[in-house]
Order: C-alpha cells, then structure tokens, then sequence
C-alpha cells in the first residue's frame, strides 16, 4: 500500500460482504417460496423479500465500487486521498441510511412506509430496483456527491492515468443517471421509459467503465505487465461497452410503448454488447500470459481471470441469447430473464468487488504478497463453489424459462396453459435452483472463512523476514 | 493489438464514440417524444388512472407481478389482465378485480400467497382503471397470448 489514506477502503469493503450475505439469504427465502407458497409469507411477504434481496444487491456492489475506487485512485494518482475523514463520514451515512431502509422494508408495509416517508411529496416509490423511499435517495445523491468529490479532486491533485479517467467518468455517469429516479411521471409509458436510464445505463452503461477500470487495475498489480499495453485493452473494451450499450438500451423498448424502429436498434445494437466482453476475456488471458513477475496471491489472479470468463458468459452470451426481438417477444420478462439477471450481476459485478478486495485486503491487513497458502486454497475453493453454483442455478432458470415459453407462451390463446398452473409444472426444477442456491451459501461462508485463517509459523518467520 | 492502432486513437474512440452514440440516443429519445402521444394515449389518462399508479406503486405490486413483462415474475402478468378477466368488458372486470382482491390471501396451501391489501371500493376502481388504460397502450402486439 503506497498511501496511509487507502484504508479507508477496508470498511466499505467489510460493510459490503455483510450486507451480500443478507443478500444471499433473501434469495433462499424467495427460493423456497417460489416453491412452497406458505413459507414465512405472513412475516416477509414475496415482494418484501424481492425489495430486500435486489436492494441488498445494489447497495453491497455501491460499497464495493466505492472501496474499490478509495483504494485505487490515491494509488494510480500517486497523491493521498484529498479527504479521508469525508471518506468515513460518508461510509457512515450510507451504511445508516441502508440499514434504516431494509429496516424499513422489513418491518412495516410498504404502503405505510410510503405514507411515514411522506412520498406524496415526490412519489417516486414502488417501482422495480427503486422502491427505496425518496428521502433515502437524497441520502444517496448527497452519498455520491460527496464521494465522486472526493475522488474527483484526489485525481485532479495527482496524476490522471487512464484507468483514473475511465473510473471517474463511470462514476460521474453513475451518479448524474441515478437522479432519472426523482422523474416518476403519471404516464407509465414514460415512467418506464426513463426508469431505463437508471437501470440500463448503470449496468449495461456506466458500471461497465468501472468494472473495466477497476479489472485493469488489478491486471496491472498482479501481472506487471507494461500498463500502456493494458491502457489501451482498457479503451478500447469501454469504448465498444458504451457504444454497443447506449443505443442498446432498445431492447428494453420492444413492448412497453415505445415505437417500432427500436425493434431494429435495440437487436442490432445489443447483439453487439458481447463483444466487448469477449474483449475483457481475451485481454485478460493475454496479460496474465504475458505477465512479468509470479505475484504471491495467486488467487486475485483467479478472480480476475473469473470475473472476466463469468461477465462475458452472463452479460454477454445469456443476454444475447434472448436480446434479438424476435426471440424477445416470447422470452421478455419470463424465468430466461431472471436466469440472465443473476449470472450478470454476479459474474461481472459481484466477481470484480471479490477481486478487488482478494487483491487489496490482504496488502491492508500487512500481507502485500496476499493471504497464506491455507487461507489462498480455501477462497479458492469458495471461488469455484460459487461460480459453480451461481451456474447451475442459472441453468436451471434456463430450463425453467424454456419450458415456461413453451408451456405458457408459444401455444395459441386457448390452448395455452396459465401463469400458475405453467409455474406448478416448472417446480422441480425451482427445487434444483434452491439446492444450488444452498451450496452457493456454503461457497459464500468459504470465502468469508477464508479471511480467518492464519499462516503458519514459517510463513509469519519469512513475512518477518521480508520487513526487515 | 496492432502497434498501428495507438492509445491516443483508441482514447479517440472512447470519448468520440462515446459522446456520438449518446447525443444518438438522446436524437432518438426527442423522436420517441413525438411519436409517443399516438402510442400511449395519454388523453385518456383521468384522475382515477393516476390514482390507479399511485396504488400500484404504494403496495409494490411490482414486487411480484409483471406489467409488460418488467417487474417480478412471481405472478402472473397484468397488462393484459382486464383483456384475460374481464374479457374486455370495464364493468365485468372491475366486478372480477373486487372479488379477487376481498379473497386475498386465498387458503390454499402451498399456493403462492397474494397479501390482503386492504383496499376500499373506490380504491380497487382506480386500480382497474390504471390496468385498463395500461392494457391499451401500443406496445408492438405484446404477449404472444393471453395468457400474459
């Protein structure tokens, strides 16, 4: 660690792997409820669980780039941070305000949680992904206000690399398109419209420059290959994800109002977002090839290499498999989707927090060649039980979302089967879902377990060895 | 990648590329705007419908259904729910989404359970109203059936 100020970043980093595992444990709940409709329904109704497990999602990634760039950014501006206690202070901020929501998801009914937040005011409540009430997305503005300050003038004082310049402008993107979410009109077709340039814009958009900037980062650390050759992979992967993905947002517009040229921009212009993703998987494999010096933690190798193999399966290859309109108009908004949504999230953002913290929590708790053996194989195994399970789970939405379409969507009216009695057929492949959602919580207590294994004495003697 | 290809052209094609397909997308938004009016109908759109929202928005009925295929799919599709219940007809459907509502949660076991919202008369007729007016939006002949 070159700067004292990069420690900031370890609390977001803690913060956020506790709120993932509430994330996860929202997710068995729903599993199991897709399955056996009355469990804990009284306490945490499906929608309740829905709101805490997608909203944990969201918040636990925040923290997660927010740690990554507190890290990063003094590193690659070769300055200290312009203002660590700005940095704890909105650590605090956050993580209160994220508590009190989920709190009050939990607690109350969301209509009355509706009325206590006073969103007559601004309504902007109960719609997917933003059910958060409107004074807690000020707190969220004012969090990312502070936040993109504070790395703003960190790269201003020091040195402006590439990797700085792509991560600033994801996060200046991320946080000038949160505010579509104050813009709530009564028309639900432009609702719907704008409500895209939150949702898309942030993970086929914006959040793509920071998973690249911050995967380079790495790629830079642990392989010491020549940064100008990384700097410019880096370009230009962003350059095709913001490309392919702008006007790409129309496949979100084939059925809800919008007119029908985007049926013919949105096919064409997503069936492009794979390629950069492509890109990140030959690039990555190209660098770690190439690389100059064997660094000791291996595993953050692993994570980055992981990361970019499971966003270019889940971003790229499951999303084009249902993004051309033809085959949306049957799939849209069916098990394919969910199957989709999670090895996305997981593969790209979920997996380049874990590398960013592989790679830079072992070098804040004193171990700047990465954690001992022990602890290195069991976050290795952790790493391939959750990639795994996160594969089969999406496997089996995939099977799910096949057969739903040709149960529910294919057949004529008249001949087709329901909504509930299509969804009875399917559970026992919702059961294979759940089981594997399981063995991904038991990767999951792996991984965190792996942050407690010691070294052994030769290696604490060599460590000790090496500082003097 | 080719020594040709310099970083300086590809940080051309990031911030060039990048702000060309933007100000497209926002040149295809304002075209959006225009053709929307005849798409949506919003002429149509009364004092109940906007209640209607609000409604649906208050209680995250979003939270399991779909509406035009965005949302959770816990629940059946509702979009083209006044088209699948009410077979077109306002006054039959309201009737139906009455009842519907009043026999939340339904005591069949195991079956996925809808909560018990309590809405009152005046309440459920905004809500078909919003439903009504969303299932007649143009939205390029979706679902395939319907069945949603």
């Amino acid at each position: 660690m070159k700067f004292e100020s990069q420690k900031v970043a370890k609390p977001y980093f803690i913060f956020a792997l506790v709120l993932f595992v509430g994330q996860i444990l929202f997710g068995l709940i729903m599993g199991l409820q897709y399955v056996s409709g009355d469990f804990l329904t009284t306490y945490i109704p499906f929608n309740v669980a829905r709101m805490v497990h997608t909203n944990l999602l969201i918040v636990w990634l925040l923290f997660g780039f927010m740690g990554a760039s507190y890290y990063l950014v003094p590193e690659e501006s070769d300055t200290e941070l312009h203002s660590p206690w700005l940095a704890k202070l909105s650590f605090w901020v956050f993580a209160a305000a994220g508590v009190a929501t989920i709190l009050g998801y939990l607690l109350v009914p969301y209509a009355r949680l509706a009325e206590i937040t006073y969103n007559d005011l601004l309504p902007t409540m109960g719609r997917e992904f933003l059910e958060q009430p409107t004074i807690t997305k000020i707190g969220i503005v004012v969090v990312c206000l502070a936040f993109v300050y504070n790395i703003g003038m960190t790269v201003l004082k020091g040195r402006k690399t590439v990797i700085n310049m792509v991560l600033i402008t994801g996060l200046i993107g991320l946080s000038v398109f949160f505010l579509f979410s104050f813009y709530n009109p009564i028309n639900l077709v432009l609702d719907k419209y704008f409500w895209w340039w939150v949702v898309h814009l942030w993970v086929e958009g914006v959040w793509e420059l920071i998973l690249g900037a911050v995967l380079a980062f790495v790629l830079i650390k642990v392989t010491g290959v020549d940064r100008e050759i990384i700097e410019k992979w880096l370009y230009v992967i962003v350059a095709l994800a913001l490309i392919s993905g702008l006007v790409g947002m129309g496949h979100h517009y084939f059925w809800i109002g919008p007119g029908e040229y985007w049926l013919w921009l949105g096919s064409i212009f997503s069936a492009l977002e794979p390629v950069p993703f492509f890109m990140m998987v030959v690039f990555a494999f190209k660098v770690v090839k190439e690389r100059r010096h064997e660094h000791g933690n291996a595993i953050a190798t692993t994570w980055a290499l992981g990361t970019a193999v499971m966003a270019f399966l889940g971003a790229g290859v499951w999303g084009f498999l249902h993004t051309l309109a033809p085959v949306n108009y049957y799939t849209h908004g069916s098990q394919l989707t969910a199957a989709h949504g999670h090895l996305a999230f997981f593969g790209a953002y979920a997996m380049i927090v874990m590398t960013i913290i592989s790679y830079a929590m072992p070098i804040m708790r004193g171990r700047p060649q990465g954690n001992p053996i022990a602890a290195q194989r069991l976050e290795r195994f952790a790493f391939w039980a959750m990639c795994l399970s996160m594969l089969g789970v999406t496997l089996a939405l995939t099977v799910a979302g096949a057969w739903q379409i040709a149960l529910q969507r294919l057949p004529e009216s008249g001949e087709a089967l329901g909504f509930m009695a299509t969804q009875d057929k399917l559970a026992p492949v919702f059961w294979v879902r759940e089981i594997l959602g399981v063995v991904f919580l038991l990767g999951l207590v792996a991984y965190l377990s792996s942050f407690f294994v010691g070294a052994t004495e030769s290696e604490v003697d060599s460590l000790e060895a090496a500082a003097v | 990648m080719a020594d040709r290809f310099t970083k300086g052209m590809a940080r051309n094609v990031y911030y060039g590329g990048g702000v060309f397909v933007f100000l497209l997308l926002v040149g295809l938004t304002f075209d959006t705007m225009l053709e929307l009016p005849k798409r949506d109908h919003r002429e149509n759109i009364t004092q109940s419908v906007a209640n209607g929202k609000h409604l649906w928005e208050k209680n995250n009925c979003v939270g399991c259904h779909s509406l035009m295929g965005e949302g959770a799919y816990f629940a059946p599709e509702l979009a083209n729910v006044f088209d699948r219940r009410g077979g077109g007809d306002e006054q039959v459907f309201k009737g139906f989404l009455g009842a519907w509502m009043a026999m939340q949660p339904m005591s069949v076991p195991d079956r996925r359970k809808m909560p018990q919202f309590n809405l009152t008369d005046k309440e459920v007729e905004e809500l078909a109203d919003f439903l009504i007016w969303t299932s007649r939006i143009n939205d390029n002949d979706w679902p395939p059936n319907i069945e949603g």
